[in-house]
């Protein structure tokens, strides 16, 4: 496609939120970068704006990841970053136990992390570079009452990255797991007032240089690490009694 | 694929082999591209595949575990068919030595599964990690060559499925033109689906092994030829940089099976536990001693190291013979994992090895040639191994009554193209002296180079019955597209 870039990437969830302020840096940057998202309208404003090469896609249809992923490295005339930034959180009631709601989040939040993951693995393996970035979130760090299995696939997420950092490391390719806390975006509105809040942008911008400086796992913005690490820290039987 | 699609096309449903895209190189890392991977895994799932591949026309190239160094298992503009995930052993008959196997077994399932049994395989490479199917389409040989002849002389029949879908099975006696033809066929006329291999009863896990110092090239020659009536298997390591009279200076290594009752415990030592390859390498841990190579891997490091392994075998040679497992002697190049990243892991570096055939008669003045050439070039390679052969009736054998000399070469960027032209002019060399080349190793063959190679009538043969198999020449390698183009074939 071009040459003479920065590199090339794919982004995965990338219609609105930290997904789209990804694609906005990295192609201000000049990155060649190609982005997918379900929605076609906000894809179109994303090309226009920044240029980028733009695929609708669905985050649930992992069959149809080997050839998009195929055509996208062609097209690009190679690879050297994924970002999955794919992921939904639908309100969750304090006593639903909605099933179809849930798998919802493990087919989006997970499955396609796996199955985008997977292909550039396979890449980023045999050609002993690349990077592999996940989007995942503070909210994996314990199973709190609010929403279970978005957790719980933010957890999945963190073990799976974490193995695939271990699996590739040899051949060279990084993987870097994120933890946003929260971040101005549609996930987040009508949340109230919200600790420590940053723009998508400001987000971007630190999940980059985690990629740059090789971070393995990184709390954006860095001070979630403390919450983080507390949070882990409080016994089971006190952490059931926090309303958080 | 979609589904409608597939019903277009009336593919099975369940017939959906795993596809990927990847960076596909030969071992040596010298070359490479980007491409779809098809992996089927079953004889199903392949004819789909090759169903696919005639409606659209599309190439494959046929690809086991990626183990020849240069491009015979990479595609010209096509797709790759890896058939490592075809790696059933489908019978294994521990009273005869028998084994049926699906393409993608590998050198290292075999041994594993017979051994217990008292059997090993009959012609085994330097690494275990080939499969079968790739053995055979490259009809490789091991240090016994001039004893057994190569993996074809080992298999009794095999079941092939051309390009047209049709099966068919050919034996030495029962279809067989195609038997010797895809035997060394390297990937052009079908893809194995079973291959039957004769295996060798052994006595022991063990063999005798003994080491000889070799002061020159010629003595190293003249010790292949007199002992090979008293050895099963033979095979010199030659330092290429050593000079004048010590030219072709090295260390032989010859061993011999164990005759029943010469191993009193053949029970502990045929266990697969007794046959591991040692877990560190001088004390550093397998997995990173290719990092400790990489620091070697100049000019002056690999003149050192090797003027060093020449002068400690002094040690090896004056304990005299000792036993050895079968695994730690025959598949030397598994000792350190990865060793090839120690010449740099960046695509398109690496190594190739330029693998030289020479009759009996010639191969002593060609090899002293060869070496005093590289030196003058300075373009010397890091590693040297001679061995002996012996002809076999396959149409496109590589094997001679004669010897081998395959030599290790760094590929660097910046000196690419002076590499090649060097073992071009080598190769004119070769040819004169009635040699002949390797397609596993092969990197730098001209076509006009592949066509003086074989018996003129032998690669007619090939030629037209490549046609006659897959006159949509759908089968193709960068190799094949390199030095034989379309086969003279209508291209679809």
């Amino acid at each position: 496609m071009q040459t003479n870039t920065q590199g090339r990437a794919i982004v995965v969830g990338a219609s609105s939120g930290i997904g789209a302020a990804l694609v906005r840096r990295l192609s201000a940057e000049g990155w060649s970068v190609a982005a997918l998202a379900r929605r076609a309208s906000e894809l179109e404003t994303l090309a226009k704006e920044c240029g980028a090469l733009t695929r609708v896609h669905d985050a649930k249809d992992f069959d149809a990841v080997p050839e998009l992923f195929e055509g996208l490295v062609r097209e690009l005339g190679g690879l050297d970053l994924v970002i999955y930034a794919a992921a939904v959180m639908p309100k969750v009631g304090r006593d639903e136990y909605d099933t179809p709601k849930d798998l919802e989040m493990v087919a989006v939040n997970l499955g396609g992390c796996i199955a985008w993951c997977n292909a550039a693995a396979r890449l980023f393996r045999t050609q002993r570079s690349g990077t592999i970035v996940g989007i995942s979130s503070i909210a994996g760090e314990r199973g709190r009452k609010g929403n279970p299995v978005y957790g719980t696939t933010k957890a999945a997420m963190n073990t799976y990255l974490e193995a695939l950092r271990n699996r590739l490391a040899e051949s060279g390719v990084h993987v870097c797991t994120i933890k946003p806390g929260f971040v101005d975006t549609a996930m987040t509105q009508g949340m109230g007032k919200l600790l420590w809040l940053v723009s998508a942008d400001e987000a971007a911008r630190a999940i980059l240089a985690a990629a740059r400086s090789r971070a393995n796992e990184r709390f954006v913005p860095r001070r979630w690490w403390l919450v983080g690490t507390a949070i882990r820290s409080i016994p089971s039987f006190l952490f059931r009694h926090l309303n958080v | 694929m979609s589904a409608n699609l597939r019903q277009l096309l009336d593919l099975p449903t369940r017939a959906a082999p795993r596809r990927s895209f990847e960076y596909v190189e030969g071992w040596g890392m010298s070359a490479g591209e980007r491409r779809r991977v098809l992996r089927p895994a079953s004889v199903e799932e392949l004819r789909a595949l090759l169903a696919r591949a005639r409606t659209e026309g599309q190439r494959l190239a046929l690809r086991g575990t990626g183990c020849s160094y240069g491009d015979a298992s990479l595609s010209a503009g096509g797709d790759v068919l890896d058939l490592s995930r075809m790696d059933r052993i489908l019978e294994w008959d521990p009273a005869r030595g028998r084994a049926s196997c699906e393409p993608g077994v590998t050198i290292e399932k075999l041994w594993r599964t017979i051994l217990p049994d008292g059997w090993w395989p009959r012609v085994v490479p330097g690494t275990m990690f080939p499969t079968l199917g790739g053995v055979a389409s490259m009809n490789i040989h091991g240090k016994n060559n001039y004893e057994v002849g190569t993996i074809g002389d080992a298999i009794r029949e095999f079941e092939i499925l051309l390009p047209n879908g049709e099966l068919r099975t050919a034996s030495r006696e029962h279809e067989s033109a195609l038997f010797h033809a895809a035997i060394g066929g390297f990937g052009m006329l079908g893809v194995f689906t079973r291959i039957e291999l004769e295996t060798k009863k052994v006595h022991s896990g063990e063999l005798e092994v003994r080491a000889v110092r070799a002061p020159n090239l010629e003595f190293a020659l003249e010790h292949l030829e007199s002992q090979r009536d008293r050895c099963d298997y033979l095979v010199a390591w030659i330092d290429a940089f050593a000079r004048g009279r010590a030219l072709g200076r090295g260390l032989i290594h010859e061993a011999r099976y164990l005759e029943p009752g010469e191993d009193e415990h053949p029970e502990e030592t045929l266990q697969l536990a007794h046959q591991d390859l040692p877990a560190a390498v001088f004390g550093v841990p397998k997995s990173e001693a290719w990092r400790a190579l990489r620091l070697l891997n100049n000019d002056a490091g690999m003149r050192l190291l090797n003027a060093v392994k020449f002068h400690s075998s002094a040690l090896e040679v004056w304990k005299g013979p000792y036993r050895q497992a079968h695994a730690a002697f025959a598949f030397l190049l598994d000792y350190v994992p990865n060793w090839k990243f120690a010449y740099g892991r960046a695509q398109q570096r690496g190594l190739i090895q330029y693998q030289v055939f020479a009759p009996r008669a010639s191969a002593a003045a060609l090899y002293r040639e060869i070496l005093e050439r590289c030196q003058r070039a300075r373009i010397v390679p890091y590693l040297g191994v001679l061995k002996r052969h012996r002809p076999d009736p396959f149409w496109l054998t590589h094997a001679l009554d004669g010897y081998s000399l395959a030599l290790d070469f760094k590929v660097a960027p910046e000196r690419r193209a002076e590499l090649w032209k060097h073992c071009e002019e080598l190769s004119e060399r070769v040819l004169d002296a009635g040699g002949r080349f390797y397609f596993a190793k092969d990197s730098t063959l001209t076509p006009a180079q592949a066509q003086r190679m074989f018996p003129p009538e032998n690669l007619a043969r090939f030629r037209a019955l490549k046609r006659e198999l897959d006159p949509q020449n759908l089968l193709q390698t960068a190799l094949s597209q390199r030095l034989f183009g379309e086969f003279g074939a209508q291209s679809s």
